[in-house]
C-alpha cells in the first residue's frame, strides 16, 4: 500500500483556514526556516481513505479476539467514548489549575479526579492514589522514586531493589533508571517466587521489593504476605505491579497483602481502549505512611468544592499536569458502570475464562505450571519445536490465518518457548470454544504438517517479514 | 450489572470442564486470611445513568471563554477527520504492534509518522512517540548522561518551568548535578526550549557550537506548530529535539493524552528511547513494516534498557499523522502565519498600555507586564468572558504583573480586538 | 566444536593469542543463542579495561547482549569490518567475527579461563 507522501501532489489541499484578516507581521529571514516541510499535499478524502485502509490493515479488539497474555485485552465500552467526547471535559485548559481565580472553572475535573482516586484506593486496599502517571511504567518510576523518598526522609542508606526474574521488563528498567541497583530473585520450577533465594538476598541494602501478583506466571504467590512481613522487618517497602489487579478485584486487595506502594494500568483493570501501544494511564496508590510524598498538586475536597493542595513532602510533578485525564475520565465511567459487584464479576469471569481454555488446551499443549491458574495460562511450546521444528513463534502465524490475534509468545522469559493466553471476561464461551479448537488443530497439524505452519500466515496483507534487514538497514523515514 | 457475556448454563458447562465445583475453587490459592467479600464501590448504575451523572460534573466547568492561554498547550484548531478516523476501532483497540502481518495499518502509519516528523524538523531519526513534551525533557536527559557518560545537566531560562520541576523531580535519585544556564562545560546537555516559555524567539545555532565545542549535546524543546515558520532544530545543530505534540491534533483534554515527540540524529539513534518502526520486505519481497532496533528496549534489555517505556501514545501520534496530512505543507505554514501575525496584531493594541517584555521577536505568545496583579486581572477577565492568559507568577516564573497570552489561528480579528479592550478596561481601572 | 587454541570465559567470549596481541570474539555458542546479530557496539581503542569489564553489546532482532573483557589489558584495535557487516560473527565467530585486540595482557591470566574442553562442559551444563 502506498505511503501518504507518495499520493502527494503539489498544490493540493484538504483544510481551509480562516481568511487572513490582520497585517503580515514580519519575522527577521535568519529566524525563519529555509524551506516548508515537505508534507503530504492531498485533499481530505484522500486522506479519509488512506487512514480507512490502513485502520483494515489492523487486528483490534472490535474486529478480533485478542488473547495477548499479560496485555488484558478486554472490550473497552463505547460509552466511555461518549463521555470523553464532552467538549465540557475535552475542551479543558489544563492551567485552569496552575492559576488560583481559574480553579473555579475546571471544578467537574477535581470532581473526577478525586472521585477517581478514591475509588482506586478502595479497590487495592490503599490509602490515597494520584492520577499523575502517564503510564503503567511511568506509575513504576513514580513508586520507585516514593520509595526512594521515604527512605530519604527516614536517613536509610539503600541502594537495591530486588525483582523477580519473571517479572515484566518495565519493573528492572524502572528501578534501575530511578538510580537502584536491580537483584533478580529465582522462580521455582512451580512457577512461585523462590522464598529461600528471597531470604538470601533481603539484605538491609533493600530499599524494596517489586512483585506482580497474580506473577506473570499466571500464578497467585501463596507465599505474599510472608514476603511483605520479611521485606517490612529490613524496612524495605512493597511494590505491586498492578499489571494482574484485574485478575484480583473485589476477592482480595493488594494493601491487606502488605504492598506499600502499587500502581494501576487502566487500560487493564478498567477497560480503557490501548490504542496500539497507548496512551495509557498508570496511577500510583500509596499506603498511609507514603502519602505525604505523593507526587503534587494534589485535589483536596474543601466545603463545596475542590482545591489543590501538596503534600507536605512531594516529590514534586511527576507530570505536568494531571496524567492523562481523558484516559481516567473513560476508568471513572466504566467504574460507575459497572459498580462493586459488576468489578467482582469482571474478575470472576476473567479467571473462569482462562481456566476454561487451559483445562481444554492442556492435553495438545505442555502446561507450563501445575497450580492453578488465575486470569492467563503459560504453555510451552518447548517440545513441538523439540519434536516438530514448530516454535511458538509458528504457532503465533498459523493463529492469526484462523482469524485471532496471537497469545504472547517469548514471554515471560522464565518459559521456555512460552505460549501466554489471557481470553478476558468480555469474550462468550463460543468464542473461546472457536479459539480452543483453531489452537488444537494448530497442535495437530504441528505434527502432521509442520510446514504449513512455518509458512503462514498467508492471509495476512504481508507474510513475515524480514527483521533482521529492518535492524541493518534502518529504513525509519521516507 | 450484566457485562460480562457468560450465561449461568455457560458457566456451569465451563466449570464442569475445568473440573471444579464453583468459581468460588478458582480463588483458593488466595489464602482465606487475605480473601475479600468485595470493594466498598457504589453499585453500578446503567449507561443512560452514567452519562446523565458526568455530563452534570462536565458542567461544573467552563469551556466557554475565548482562550488566550498558552503556556506549553494551545487551543489550535482539530479537523473532523481527526476524530472521525482515530476513533475507528481498528486503531483505537489494538494493541502494540508485537505480531507485525496483523499490525501493518499501526506500522505504516508509525513509519508515516517518523517521517513527517523528520521532514518537519530536519532532524535525522523520530521515535514513535514519548509520553508528553515534559516528560519528553527528562528522556533526553537521560538519554545524553548515557551518550556522554557525563553527570551534568544544564537547563537553560528558557525552558518551561514546570518541565523544569518534572526533571527535578525524575532525577531526583540519580545523583546528578542539576544545573542552571546555558553553560556546556562538562555537561551532558544544555537543555533549551524555542520559542522561550515567556514566547521569545531565539537561534540556539551558536549554543550548538559551543555545546559541540565543550562535548556536549544540545537538546531543543520546540513549538511544533512554530516550525511552520521557524528555524528548525536540525537547522539549529541540535542533537536531541523534542516537543510536546498536543497542538498537532490533540484537544486540550485537561491535560492529557498528549504527544512526546522525540527526534535525533543518526550517530544518537541506538541510545533513543521508545519504540521505532522501520521498513522492510516479507519473504515475497512486499514492503512491510516492523519495530525495529527493540534490543534497547525494556522488554528485552530489562534493568540496561534506554528508558523503561513500554506504554506510549501511539494514538495521539496518529493523530498528529492525519493532522499533518489533512493540513499539508502549505496549511501549516499558514497555521504558524496565522498564529503569529494575529499575536503581533494584538501585542501592538496591548502596548498602548502595557508594557511587552519580551527581548526579541515573539511567534504566537508573548508576556505583558500589567499595571495590576496578572491573577487579580485573570479573574476579573472571565467575567468579560475571556480566558486572559497566564499569569507567570502562578508559576514562579516572573513578576505579579506579568501575563503570558497566547494567540492561536483560531482567534478572529473581533475577538482580538475585544479582548484589547477589555485587558485595558481591567487593567487600567 | 569449539576450537582449542582459544581461552573461553563462562561470559562465552574467547581470547587468542594472535602472538603476543590478542584477539578477543564470542564463541557460537553465543552466537546461536542470539540469532542473527544486528548490531556490535566495540570499546574505544586505547581503553584501558579490567577483567569482566563490560566493554561493548552485541544485539540480534530479539536480544542484546554485553561483550565483557576476558582478561585485564588494553583495546589496540577493534574489528570495523562489523560495522557495515555484523553477519560476519554469524558467519564465522572465531575468525572474521573477531571483536577486539588487546595488548599488555598477561598470558598467565589467559591461562586461567577455560580451554575448550572445559568450556565444552561448562555449555552442556548451561543447556540442562
Amino acid at each position: 500500500m502506498q505511503l501518504i507522501f507518495e499520493k502527494s501532489h503539489p498544490g493540493r489541499r484538504a483544510i481551509t483556514l480562516d481568511p487572513f484578516d490582520v497585517p503580515e507581521a514580519s519575522l527577521p529571514d535568519e529566524l525563519r526556516r529555509e524551506e516548508a516541510a515537505a508534507l503530504p499535499e492531498v485533499s481530505e478524502l484522500e486522506v479519509v481513505r488512506h487512514f480507512t485502509k490502513l485502520s483494515q490493515r489492523n487486528f483490534g479488539i472490535d474486529t478480533h479476539f485478542y488473547p495477548l497474555g499479560s496485555c488484558t485485552m478486554k472490550y473497552n465500552p463505547k460509552m466511555a467514548e461518549s463521555v470523553a467526547a464532552d467538549g465540557n471535559f475535552a475542551k479543558l485548559h489544563p492551567h485552569l489549575a496552575s492559576v488560583g481565580p481559574y480553579q473555579r472553572l475546571c471544578q467537574g475535573a477535581f470532581e473526577v479526579i478525586h472521585e477517581l482516586e478514591n475509588c482506586l484506593a478502595e479497590v487495592a486496599g490503599m490509602a490515597a492514589a494520584s492520577l499523575q502517571p502517564i503510564a503503567g511504567a511511568h506509575g513504576e518510576l513514580t513508586g520507585t522514586l516514593l520509595i526512594s523518598a521515604y527512605h530519604r526522609a527516614k536517613g536509610n542508606q539503600k541502594d537495591t531493589i530486588l525483582i523477580p526474574d519473571s517479572a515484566h521488563g518495565t519493573n528492572p528498567a524502572s528501578a534501575a533508571i530511578a538510580g537502584y541497583t536491580v537483584v533478580e530473585v529465582p522462580s521455582l520450577p512451580d512457577g512461585t517466587l523462590d522464598v529461600d533465594a528471597f531470604k538470601e538476598a533481603l539484605t538491609d541494602s533493600v530499599a524494596g521489593v517489586m512483585l506482580t501478583c497474580p506473577n506473570t506466571h499466571g500464578l497467585f504467590e501463596p507465599a505474599v504476605a510472608d514476603i511483605a512481613a520479611m521485606a517490612h522487618e529490613v524496612d524495605a517497602l512493597m511494590y505491586y505491579d498492578g499489571a494482574n489487579l484485574n485478575a484480583i478485584v473485589g476477592r482480595c486487595r493488594p494493601g491487606d497483602l502488605g504492598f506499600d506502594v502499587m500502581h494501576y494500568n487502566l487500560h487493564k483493570t478498567f477497560a480503557t481502549p490501548h490504542g496500539m501501544g497507548g496512551p495509557g494511564s498508570g496511577p500510583v496508590g500509596v499506603a498511609e505512611k507514603l502519602v505525604p510524598f505523593l507526587p503534587g498538586p494534589r485535589v483536596h475536597a474543601e466545603g463545596e468544592g475542590y482545591e489543590l493542595i501538596w503534600p507536605e513532602q512531594s516529590i514534586g510533578r511527576i507530570a505536568p499536569y494531571f496524567g492523562n485525564f481523558m484516559i481516567a475520565l473513560r476508568a471513572h465511567a466504566y467504574i460507575l458502570h459497572l459498580g462493586a459487584e459488576g468489578l467482582r464479576d469482571v474478575a470472576d469471569k476473567a479467571v473462569l475464562n482462562a481456566n476454561y481454555v487451559h483445562a481444554r488446551l492442556k492435553g495438545a499443549l505442555k502446561s507450563a505450571f501445575d497450580g492453578r491458574f488465575m486470569h492467563e495460562c503459560v504453555f510451552s511450546a518447548a517440545p513441538l519445536a523439540k519434536e516438530h521444528g514448530v516454535h511458538a513463534l509458528d504457532i503465533a502465524k498459523a493463529l492469526l490465518d484462523t482469524g485471532f490475534h496471537a497469545p504472547t509468545v517469548y514471554f515471560p522469559l522464565t518459559v521456555k518457548e512460552s505460549l501466554m493466553i489471557e481470553p478476558t471476561e468480555t469474550e462468550s464461551k463460543e468464542i473461546l470454544d472457536a479459539f480452543c479448537e483453531a489452537m488444537l488443530d494448530i497442535a495437530r497439524r504441528a505434527k502432521e504438517d509442520p510446514e504449513s505452519l512455518h509458512a503462514a500466515p498467508i492471509s495476512t496483507p504481508v507474510g513475515r517479514l524480514d527483521e533482521v534487514r529492518a535492524a541493518k538497514e534502518l529504513n525509519c523515514t521516507f | 450489572m450484566t457485562w460480562t457475556p457468560t450465561t449461568e448454563n455457560d458457566e456451569r458447562a465451563m466449570l464442569d470442564t475445568i473440573g471444579v465445583e464453583s468459581v468460588d475453587n478458582l480463588f483458593e490459592t488466595i489464602p482465606e486470611s487475605l480473601r475479600i467479600k468485595g470493594v466498598d464501590v457504589a453499585s453500578g448504575l446503567s449507561e443512560m445513568a452514567v452519562r446523565k451523572k458526568l455530563a452534570a460534573i462536565g458542567q461544573r466547568n467552563r469551556t466557554d471563554l475565548v482562550c488566550f492561554l498558552g503556556g506549553g498547550v494551545y487551543d489550535h484548531f482539530v479537523p473532523a477527520a481527526v476524530d472521525a478516523l482515530a476513533s475507528r476501532g481498528e486503531f483505537a483497540t489494538a494493541y502494540t504492534p508485537y505480531q507485525p502481518e496483523c499490525a501493518q495499518g499501526t506500522l505504516q502509519a508509525i513509519y508515516e509518522y517518523q517521517s513527517a516528523i523528520c521532514r518537519l524538523t530536519e532532524m535525522d531519526f523520530a521515535n514513535a512517540s514519548l509520553y508528553d513534551g515534559g516528560t519528553a525533557v527528562f528522556e533526553a536527559a537521560i538519554m545524553a548522561l548515557r551518550i556522554t557518560r557525563r553527570d551534568r545537566v544544564v537547563c537553560h531560562g528558557s525552558v518551561n518551568p514546570v518541565h523544569r520541576q518534572l526533571l527535578d523531580t525524575h532525577v531526583a535519585n540519580l545523583g546528578i548535578e542539576r544545573l542552571d544556564g546555558d553553560d556546556p562545560t562538562d555537561a551532558a546537555c544544555v537543555i533549551v526550549q524555542n520559542p522561550a516559555f515567556n514566547g521569545t524567539i531565539h537561534d540556539f545555532s551558536d549554543l550548538a557550537k559551543r555545546c559541540h565545542d565543550a562535548g556536549a549535546l544540545l537538546v531543543v524543546s520546540f513549538y511544533p506548530t512554530s516550525l511552520g515558520l521557524l528555524k528548525t532544530p536540525g537547522a539549529m545543530g541540535a542533537d536531541i529535539a523534542i516537543a510536546e505534540g498536543q497542538g498537532l491534533g490533540m484537544p486540550l483534554s485537561f491535560g492529557g493524552p498528549y504527544l512526546g515527540i522525540m527526534t535525533t540524529r543518526k550517530k544518537y539513534v541506538r541510545k533513543m528511547p521508545g519504540r521505532i518502526g522501520a521498513a522492510t520486505e516479507d519473504d515475497q519481497g512486499r514492503r512491510g513494516y516492523v519495530l525495529t532496533l527493540q534490543a534497547r528496549e525494556q522488554h528485552i534489555r530489562r534493568d540496561k534498557a534506554m528508558s523503561n517505556i513500554c506504554s506510549n501514545e501511539a494514538l495521539c501520534a496518529l493523530r498528529t499523522l492525519m493532522y499533518l496530512s489533512l493540513m499539508g505543507k502549505d496549511g501549516l505554514v499558514e497555521v504558524a502565519r496565522h498564529c503569529h501575525s494575529k499575536s503581533e496584531y494584538l501585542k501592538a493594541k496591548l502596548e498602548a498600555f502595557a508594557s511587552v517584555v519580551n527581548a526579541g521577536p515573539t511567534f504566537n505568545e508573548f508576556t505583558v507586564r500589567l499595571p495590576r496583579d496578572a491573577e487579580t486581572v485573570a479573574r476579573e477577565a472571565i467575567g468579560e468572558g475571556f480566558l486572559a492568559g497566564l499569569p507567570l507568577a502562578s508559576l514562579g516564573a516572573g513578576e505579579p504583573g506579568d501575563l503570558l497570552i497566547a494567540v492561536t489561528e483560531q482567534r478572529t480579528r473581533d475577538e482580538l480586538d475585544q479582548f484589547a479592550a477589555a485587558l485595558e478596561k481591567i487593567a487600567c481601572s | 566444536m569449539y576450537p582449542d587454541d582459544v581461552y573461553y570465559t563462562e561470559d562465552h567470549e574467547w581470547i587468542r593469542d594472535d602472538g603476543g596481541e590478542y584477539v578477543v570474539g564470542i564463541t557460537a555458542f553465543a552466537v546461536e543463542q542470539l540469532g542473527d546479530i544486528t548490531f556490535a557496539e566495540l570499546p574505544e581503542v586505547g581503553a584501558d579495561v579490567v577483567k569482566g569489564e563490560a566493554v561493548g553489546t552485541v544485539e540480534s532482532v530479539k536480544a542484546a547482549s554485553d561483550v565483557y573483557a576476558p582478561v585485564a589489558g588494553r583495546v589496540s584495535e577493534i574489528n570495523d569490518a562489523l560495522e557495515t557487516q555484523p553477519e560476519l560473527v554469524n558467519q564465522d565467530p572465531y575468525g572474521e567475527g573477531w571483536f577486539y585486540k588487546m595488548e599488555d595482557v598477561r598470558a598467565s591470566e589467559v591461562k586461567k579461563l577455560m580451554d575448550a574442553a572445559a568450556y565444552e562442559a561448562f555449555v552442556q551444563e548451561q543447556e540442562t
